[in-house]
Formats: C-alpha cells, structure tokens, sequence
C-alpha cells in the first residue's frame, strides 16, 4: 500500500496531495501542470515535501516530524521517465542490468531473459541507446525498471514521446506487468484512452490539488 | 643533426616526467574543484574560481616566487613538509613538477568544469532511483560522460606542464639533470656561444612531442565520442 499525503511549494506552483493506494495501478491524471510529474518525483526521492509523510508498505519513506526522509537509491522504486532516461555510455544489457548492479542482488539470468523476451529487446542488448526508436527506448526503460526489482512502479507519461502505433505496441506490457505480475503502478498521464487501459484507480488532479478519487467512472464524469 | 647528448637526452625525460607527474598529481584536485565550480553554491565560490585562475594571469615569476616563498625549505609549508615528512620541493624535479601543475591547474579545471556543466543531470536521478548512491552515481554516470573534458583537460595541462618556463625557473633554477626540463635547456643553449644546434634539436624534439599530444588528444576524444553517442 502506497499513502501519500504531501505539501510542496515550488517558486509560484503549490502542490497539496493526499491520497492512497493499494495493489494494481493507480493513474495520477489531469492536465499537464497539474502537479502529477511533481508527486511522481516525491514518492521517488528526487525532491522533498515541504512537510507529510509517504508511506509505502511498512516503511515510512518521508515524515517531516519523524525526520525521516529516505534517500532516492534506498527507496527501491522503479521509475520510467518520459524521455527514457537510458544512459548513452552503456550498451542496452549494460542499461538493464545497472539497477541490478546497484542495488547489489544475486544476478538471475532466468528473469533477464524473461524480462528481455517480454519486452521484445533481445536484438538490442549489443546497442548502445543512441540510435534506438523511441519505442525501443522506452521498452528498455521498462525492462531496466523492472530488472532492480521494484517494490513499486512509477510510470511517467511513459508513451506521451510515441506516436499511436508505438503506443498500441507498448500498452499491452503494462497490462501483463499489472496483472501477471500484480506489481503496483502509479502510471502519470493527460490521456483518457491510455489511462482508461491501465487504471484500475483514478486520482484526477488540477493545479496542484486533487480534485477526484475514485474508479474508472471518473473518466466519464 | 638529430644525434642527441646525454644531456640532451637527460632534458627530454625529466621533462616528460615533471609533465606527467604533474598532470596525474594535479587531477584528483583538479576533479574536485571543477566538481566544485559546475555544481555547488558556495559562499567564496567566486574567489575559489579567481584563485583557481590566478596562475593563468599572474606573471609566471610572480607565481614562481610565491612558490619559492611558500614551499622553500625555509618557507611556512616547505618548512612543514621537510620537519614531517622528509620532503624537499625546493631545487628538486618534484618542485618542477609542483609549480608545472599549479600553472597547469586552470587549464585542467576548465575543460573538466564545462563537462561537468554539460551533463544532463536528470541520467544522474536516473541512476539513483536505480539504487546508486552519489559516489556510484559520480564514478558511473558523471565522471563517464565527463570523459572528452577530461580528455582535453590532462592534455592541455600536460602540454602546458611540457613547455611551463618562468615560474620552474624562478622556483627550482635550472639544474642540469635535476630540474633543467626541454625548455629550460634550450634558453641555456641560446645563452651560450655554439649553442645554436643544440637548441635547435631540442626545439625540433618539443615540437613533436606537443604535435604528438594533440593527435592523440583529438583520438581520444574523438573516440569517447562515438562511445557516448554511437550505436
């Protein structure tokens, strides 16, 4: 279970949230300068609340009274960015397995090449991401995210850098991961269809506040 | 004309040696203030950069004499290092090879800083939601992509370190087989009547040992290069 309850001010943008998720995927959506880049960035580690608390599972990752604030490497969140983020020095295997690395786990060649296979990257390893398509490099930000063994998936606009073709390709990645997988999701995104597809929860959002929780009624409403 | 003396020859490796020393003495340093100047405010942060780049502008003598000042055996640090540590700058190679890296210095930091700067530091938040802490973060994903700067950094500083005159010469004279680097060996041969032969090996030698270093540079760099942005 993922609580997230946060207060943040961010030179004239002030960002106020408070809500909870439990197991599937929980879409942040709203139109783009609503905050939701900024929460994904809070519950990661990358910026800290002015003041709240975020609590994932058992662990307290921020509490400002507490004064815990958990650094970013120590979180065990995967995070796939928009731009995809795969860094151009490392060949794609080297991309993939960097979190693994990292964090120090017993490398699993039956999950790499499950991972790889799921994701259709196998051609790729051998590359370096500099001249991959976009699709290619957002399907290596998964496979990387997935690799460090995440307690929880953020996902933000993973497929607003795609055209519709590379989005329908993606797409049914994230639904395997969401039920075969049972991994938790927070997937950002500005766009109905994508999030009508993922979410199983909705938090709709609108300069800096949440406006709605709820399912996917909210979508129609 | 190209049969070198021993005394000749003797200059060309002690000049290669303060060279390289210096480049590698002054790197760990030079990393950390350029780490310093691209990613930190600090309070003196503008006096660190103008220090940094003093020896740029100073004359070379006047650094060389603050040296001599600073770390003769007479001097305040000079003094320290030979109580403590048995360590003697003064009229020694290692006192070459010190002023050649403070004069080298702004040109080690320079290209390294603008690297630095240029990097997306957005890969870096990458690396540490993937469980990197900063050092790995630094040694993995920064000190890499900082690579054509450091490239051209040492370079630059060996070169410089290579052809440095005034502030050596000022600090630790010119010792044949001691401190008497390529240049410093080609001043005394210009001084002294018949010397024009000598002089002119050498100057032939410097010329190729810097033409040397700039191909190779430009290899390096063009090579870490294709590594970042190649397939």
């Amino acid at each position: 279970m993922l609580l997230v309850d946060v207060e943040k001010n961010l030179g004239g943008f002030s960002l106020s949230a408070l809500f909870a998720s439990e197991s599937g995927a929980t879409a942040l959506f709203g139109p783009s300068g609503a905050g939701k880049t900024t929460i994904v960035n809070l519950i990661a580690g990358l910026i800290k609340p002015d003041r709240g608390r975020i609590v994932l599972g058992d662990e307290v990752l921020f509490d400002n009274k507490m004064r815990i604030n958990l650094a970013a490497h120590k979180r065990g969140i995967g995070y796939v960015f928009q731009e995809g983020r795969l860094f151009p020095h490392m060949t794609v295997a080297r991309n993939l397995d960097y979190g693994r690395r990292m964090r120090g786990l017993a490398h699993n060649p039956a999950e790499t090449a499950r991972i790889v296979e799921m994701l259709d990257i196998g051609p790729l390893l051998a590359r370096r991401p500099g001249k991959l398509s976009g699709g290619e490099r957002q399907r290596v930000a998964l496979g990387r995210a997935l690799l460090m063994r995440p307690r929880l998936l953020l996902l933000d606009e993973p497929l607003a850098a795609l055209d519709a073709t590379r989005k329908a390709e993606i797409l049914p990645y994230f639904e395997r991961l969401r039920d075969e997988a049972k991994m938790p999701i927070v997937y950002v995104s500005h766009q109905a269809d994508e999030v009508k597809r993922i979410a199983t929860r909705i938090v709709r959002m609108d300069a800096g506040r949440i406006t709605a929780t709820g399912g996917l009624e909210l979508l129609s409403a | 004309m190209l049969e070198l003396t021993p005394d000749e020859w003797t200059a060309i490796t002690l000049s290669l040696r303060i060279a390289l020393v210096a480049t590698l003495g002054a790197l760990p340093l030079g990393l950390l203030v350029a780490w310093l100047l691209a990613r930190k405010n600090f309070w003196g942060k503008a006096l660190l950069d103008g220090l940094v780049h003093l020896p740029l502008v100073l004359p070379p003598v006047v650094t060389g004499y603050l040296l001599l000042i600073a770390f003769g055996r007479k001097g305040i640090i000079g003094a320290f290092l030979e109580r403590t540590f048995g360590i003697v700058l003064a009229f020694r190679w290692t006192g070459a090879a010190l002023a050649c890296a403070v004069m080298a210095f702004p040109l080690l930091v320079r290209p390294l800083r603008l690297s630095f700067e240029a990097i997306d530091r957005k890969l870096e938040d990458a690396a540490s939601t993937l469980g990197a802490n900063r050092l790995w973060v630094f040694l993995t994903i920064s000190l890499p992509l900082a690579l054509p700067g450091l490239i051209a950094g040492m370079v630059l500083c060996f070169a410089k370190a290579l052809g440095e005159f005034g502030a050596t010469i000022t600090f630790v004279s010119n010792i044949p087989g001691e401190t008497q680097t390529i240049s410093a060996a080609i001043y005394t041969f210009t001084q002294i009547p018949g010397g024009d032969a000598a002089a002119g090996r050498l100057v032939i030698i410097a010329i190729v040992i810097a033409l040397v270093a700039l191909v190779l540079s430009e290899w390096l760099s063009r090579r870490a290069g294709t590594r970042l942005h190649g397939e």
